[in-house]
């Protein structure tokens, strides 16, 4: 089994390949934009293996939630490979990617989704599976909570970013954090292969990004209700 | 020589084929207008979302509708600017990453060099050379062009494109999103005249436009003392006409600057009957004819896409299976887009 993936939703863009037991990573750090990247990246990720384009199984990318821009780029990367290759897509969840790389096995996930609000999930890692207890959202970090019972590590950027309101507010029930990882191609690509094996890959028309945050602008009337100019 | 054109700079997702000898294989087009309407206005977050959306089905509706697989297409020229950022991204990294899949080249578009040559693919096409009246939502520009890739901005507006100044106008006497084509068919029923609005820059000896002031003289009429709503009619005449005349005097002097007998219009306002209208009237006195691009090929569309990356590929210019680079041009202009690159 042969998987490419694709991450670029935060400024550190990575790619991977899953061939069989081998997984190699090319990832770019620090960059706004990737779209000069990407693509030659996966050319010299795929010229480093030996392993030709047309050989892959599936495509897979990081879905979001994250930067709008950089969750269309790798959906736009993805599907253009897959529909060119006739080959399927595998859409993984950026949290789920972050909570992989994490060796605690109850996650609190939670990222800087920028304009003062945090994305956030949680995670339970059982036998090695990770299941998910709480499904990608959005909020204000004041507004962000724990699951009800247990006690779970929080992992991701937005303990940096807005760790001052985050830790306290999520109280005694969180045993510590990690505020630096950022989710890669790797964890994206281990976590498309299970997918794989279970059958749960889709047509390239209908990857979609997982943006999370939906209500992006005001409809006229909204603006209009809300005492604002049509 | 097969061409897949794709076109996401705003608010309409457009694919093609074009056949080097066949000509236009066939479309698919899909606008956004009924997803921004409650908006007002295009919301670009909004747009790039429904690119996404689009652009993979659109894809595969063209090639069933052209009988043709992925891997017929020898070329994929798309819209790398101006337009939407966010939109074009989507367009780009759609086509460079099938590019690269399936080892063939790809040819980043001007946008506005996909309008300038749409006429050309018009069962009675103009030859080159030819001044161009550029008109649409974005822009107003008249151009000298004597080739592909080779144009000469003869002036611009200064502020509101043409297109711009209509919507907003239509806005502004409180008519429906999209304004501009609500407007021109409300100015059928009135009469031109019965307001008197500025013809802005019509005797300034330059092709340079601006529709600004017009618009805030339409902001002014419409909110005297007096202005009734069965007013509207009249003067959304007067607004066209006052728009009408200004770019149909622009045009006529480039054509005779030029010393040139073709004019060809490009852009969504060229759908706008009464312009048509008057610039054939104008034509006709000097002996110049205006070659306008089919209707459905006024707005984007895929299609001038396809076409614009053919003709570059059908002079010359040389291309390389995709390395996969790319970059949108959001503020991309048409003064640096050069000629074909044949091979030395």
């Amino acid at each position: 089994m042969k998987i490419l993936a694709l991450e670029t939703s935060t400024e550190t863009a990575s790619v991977a390949l899953l061939d069989g037991d081998r997984l190699l990573e090319r990832s770019v750090a620090g960059r706004p934009g990737h779209s000069e990247t990407i693509l030659p990246e996966i050319r010299l990720l795929l010229a480093e293996a030996g392993v030709a384009l047309d050989a892959l199984d599936a495509i897979a990318f990081g879905a979001g939630p994250g930067a709008f821009t950089g969750l269309r780029l790798a959906c736009g990367v993805a599907q253009g490979l897959a529909m060119g290759l006739g080959k399927p897509v595998i859409p993984v969840g950026t949290l789920a990617a972050l909570a992989s790389q994490c060796s605690h096995d109850a996650i609190f996930v939670a990222a800087d989704a920028r304009m003062s609000e945090v994305y956030f999930a949680a995670y339970r890692r059982v036998d090695g599976v990770l299941e998910e207890c709480l499904a990608p959202s959005c909020a204000a970090p004041g507004a962000v909570a724990l699951p009800a019972e247990g006690d779970w590590f929080g992992f991701g950027s937005a303990f940096k970013a807005y760790g001052e309101v985050l830790v306290p507010g999520l109280g005694a029930r969180l045993a510590g954090h990690d505020a630096t990882p950022v989710p890669l191609a790797s964890s994206v690509a281990r976590l498309a292969a299970w997918h794989f094996s279970r059958g749960e890959v889709v047509d390239a028309a209908l990857a979609a990004p997982l943006y999370v945050r939906d209500k992006v602008a005001l409809t006229t009337a909204e603006r209009l209700a809300s005492g604002g100019k049509a | 020589m097969r061409v897949l054109g794709i076109e996401t700079s705003c608010d309409e997702t457009g694919v093609a084929v074009y056949d080097t000898d066949k000509g236009l294989l066939g479309h698919r087009l899909h606008s956004q207008i009924d997803l921004h309407a409650a908006y007002g206005g295009v919301v670009p977050e909004l747009a790039s979302r429904d690119h996404v959306r689009r652009l993979p089905l659109l894809l595969r509706e063209t090639l069933a509708l052209t009988g043709l697989s992925m891997r017929d297409v020898d070329a994929i020229a798309y819209t790398a600017g101006p337009g939407l950022a966010g939109a074009l991204l989507v367009g780009s990294s759609v086509a460079e990453a099938l590019g690269v899949a399936l080892g063939i080249p790809t040819l980043p578009v001007h946008h506005l060099e996909g309008h300038l040559l749409s006429p050309l693919l018009s069962a009675d096409p103009p030859a080159f050379p030819f001044v161009a009246l550029l008109v649409s939502g974005g822009h107003t520009q008249l151009m000298r062009v004597s080739g592909v890739g080779d144009y000469a901005l003869l002036g611009e507006t200064v502020d509101d494109a043409a297109g711009e100044a209509f919507d907003k106008t239509a806005k502004l006497i409180g008519l429906p999103y999209p304004g501009g084509p609500v407007l021109a068919k409300l100015a059928l029923e009135g009469t031109p005249g019965r307001f008197k609005l500025p013809r802005p820059m019509l005797h300034s000896k330059d092709f340079d436009f601006s529709f600004s002031g017009l618009k805030t003289a339409v902001l002014t009429t419409a909110t005297a003392p007096g202005f009734a709503p069965e007013d509207r009619a009249d003067l959304a005449a007067e607004f066209q006409a006052a728009a009408v005349e200004v770019l149909v005097a622009k045009a006529m002097a480039a054509l005779r600057h030029c010393g040139l007998r073709q004019l060809v219009v490009a852009g969504g306002v060229g759908a706008n009957l009464a312009l048509r209208a008057a610039l054939d009237a104008a034509a006709a006195k000097r002996k110049a004819r205006v070659f306008y691009p089919e209707l459905e090929l006024c707005t984007d569309n895929g299609a001038m896409i396809a076409f614009a990356g053919a003709m570059r590929l059908m002079a010359g210019e040389q291309v390389e299976a995709s390395d996969g680079r790319f970059a949108v041009r959001p503020r991309w202009s048409l003064q640096e887009i050069t000629p074909p690159q044949a091979a030395a």
